[in-house]
């Protein structure tokens, strides 16, 4: 039975559990269109987490959107470990000269304090914020990269890749520190009011890694780190295929999965039924040139495969709206999953007579 | 199946298992006539080109090509250093990242074409006015720019401007994670040619020079 209106929140605790809320959630997830809210330039908005807080609340108001994002950027936890992050007028922030630059230095490396770091303290600050301002109404996303995908921008991915499969002992040694910190920075998230946390592991996708090789590494590493992280997860492959391990990706604890535009919606929604919430997949790259018809349309498509029976979430495929996407078509995707994705769907949408 | 098959399969099988040695043994057991540079052509770059098609289908992962085309280049400049005259006669050509510290696409791109016989300069990453200048003064007439974010693909309209701008004509090759979510994306910044994994790249070049002829 559907209600009338759901909370943002109850509509993704109802869909999470698999079944049908009033209409399919939608996750907006935008960072640096805050930004262009109030004015700022990207890195004057990320200096302070009354920006992020203000960004958030308005976007959220703007698209009518089912989360808050705490994101800054992806290379905070590499500022974190003392690296350089390479702010740019019109994109997010890069990681710059890796921090791991020798074997030693992985002997060497040490796990930053998440409390009294300052990049991190602002994310949690700007998080407890977000919390006072949306209580429990709103979903509020945490995010960490996975500690088995953060080495890509530690020490650069083909040295990353030499060392996975030449140097299994430092790679052990790298993972046990990656994952330490990893735990903590997800609970810190958690304990300042994430809701939940977007567990990034671009690197265990099959556009990157085997399925034999992920059994290895980036599944262990998944199942051990998730199990010490005191809240829900959701494992997002930024734009990477994950077909072939959708069963395994379940077997890590998580409950949602964020999937590439790459993949068929309706397999990966049909692997998943009753064990991952889906979350996708638009394609944020091309959504920069798309009109308001075409954005309808990838909308109505995307419910129409995979909206049935819950256990979805309208998103991007990559866990970041690139910045050169207009308002104009974040719009067309919010009115749109308004007005297609009221359950029951639409006779005609979900493929039903 | 005969003995060029059987040769190509046992090459494909050591580099997916990333088996450095068994790799070897195929090149060491090749017939005595078949000089560096034709291994190269027959088996190297035909082996590396499935790869990359694989990865293209989604059959096969980012890290079976890299771990190939690295263990590839490592046999062909044991074979043939890089002033060896066996190596083609080719434009000249430069690779680079832009403005993105994401190496990996570039070190394969360099790595297929050195493993190809080929020469070319690495400009590692670069900034638009650093490498329209280089472009410049190393008389390059083919760049190719792999990059990893969005807003890297967009600065490549710069470069094309700047090099119009400058008289410099030069074949612009793209490639990288941004190209293969927008199919009109690499048109969309002024570049010639799109290559959808590191291993079009050798028979781009081969067209253009044979184009060029």
């Amino acid at each position: 039975m559907n209600q009338v209106s759901m909370t943002s929140m109850q509509r993704v605790l109802t869909t999470l559990g698999h079944r049908e809320p009033d209409r399919v959630p939608l996750f907006l997830l935008l960072t640096l269109h805050g930004a262009k809210e109030l004015g700022l330039s990207i890195k004057s908005y990320f200096s302070k987490p009354e920006h992020v807080v203000e960004g958030q609340i308005r976007l959220l108001a703007k698209y009518r959107n089912d989360c808050l994002y705490s994101f800054f950027y992806a290379p905070v936890e590499i500022e974190a470990f003392g690296g350089e992050v390479i702010f740019m007028d019109d994109g997010p922030p890069n990681s710059g000269e890796p921090v791991i630059k020798t074997h030693q230095d992985i002997r060497n490396l040490t796990m930053p304090d998440v409390e009294n770091t300052p990049c991190l303290a602002r994310v949690l600050a700007a998080t407890r914020g977000l919390k006072d301002r949306v209580r429990d109404q709103v979903p509020i996303i945490g995010v960490v990269m996975s500690p088995f995908s953060l080495p890509v921008m530690q020490m650069g991915f083909d040295r990353y890749l030499d060392l996975m499969f030449e140097q299994p002992d430092l790679f052990r040694h790298l993972m046990k520190i990656n994952q330490a910190f990893c735990v903590q920075w997800a609970n810190a998230q958690l304990a300042a009011g994430a809701t939940a946390i977007c567990y990034f592991d671009p690197v265990s996708s099959t556009t990157i890694t085997t399925r034999k090789m992920y059994l290895k590494t980036g599944f262990e590493v998944a199942c051990q780190t998730l199990a010490q992280i005191n809240g829900p997860t959701a494992t997002h492959m930024a734009s990477g295929r994950c077909l072939p391990i959708l069963q395994d990706i379940a077997d890590t604890g998580t409950a949602a999965v964020g999937v590439s535009c790459l993949e068929d919606i309706r397999a990966v929604k049909a692997a998943c039924k009753n064990k991952l919430t889906v979350i996708g997949n638009l394609n944020g790259i091309e959504m920069r040139r798309w009109s308001g018809e075409q954005a309808e349309s990838h909308v109505r498509d995307l419910i129409g495969k995979a909206g049935v029976g819950g256990g979805f979430i309208l998103s991007d495929n990559h866990g970041e709206i690139p910045f050169q996407v207009p308002d104009e078509v974040l719009m067309a995707i919010s009115d749109s999953v308004h007005r297609w994705g009221k359950y029951p769907l639409p006779t005609g949408i979900s493929g039903k007579e | 199946m005969d003995r060029r098959d059987k040769m190509l399969t046992a090459f494909k099988h050591a580099l997916l298992d990333v088996d450095r040695l068994a790799a070897r043994q195929v090149m060491e057991q090749r017939d005595r006539d078949m000089r560096p540079i034709q291994f190269a052509e027959k088996v190297v770059l035909p082996v590396l080109e499935q790869i990359g098609a694989g990865w293209q289908d989604g059959t096969l992962a980012l890290s079976q090509v890299y771990m190939a085309g690295r263990i590839c280049e490592e046999l062909i400049d044991e074979m043939l250093p890089p002033a060896d005259p066996s190596r083609k006669n080719q434009p000249k050509m430069a690779v680079c990242m832009l403005e993105d510290h994401h190496t990996l696409g570039k070190g394969m791109v360099y790595a297929v074409l050195r493993a190809g016989g080929f020469d070319l300069l690495d400009y590692g990453v670069v900034g638009v006015d650093d490498l329209v200048k280089r472009v410049e003064t190393d008389r390059v007439t083919v760049l190719l720019i792999s990059v990893l974010m969005l807003p890297s693909a967009l600065k490549i309209k710069s470069v094309r401007q700047k090099l119009i701008d400058l008289g410099c004509d030069v074949t612009l090759i793209v490639g990288g994670a941004p190209f293969r979510f927008d199919d009109q994306l690499w048109q969309a910044v002024g570049a010639d040619i799109l290559c959808e994994n590191a291993s079009d790249v050798v028979p781009a070049i081969e067209k253009l020079m044979e184009e060029k002829k």
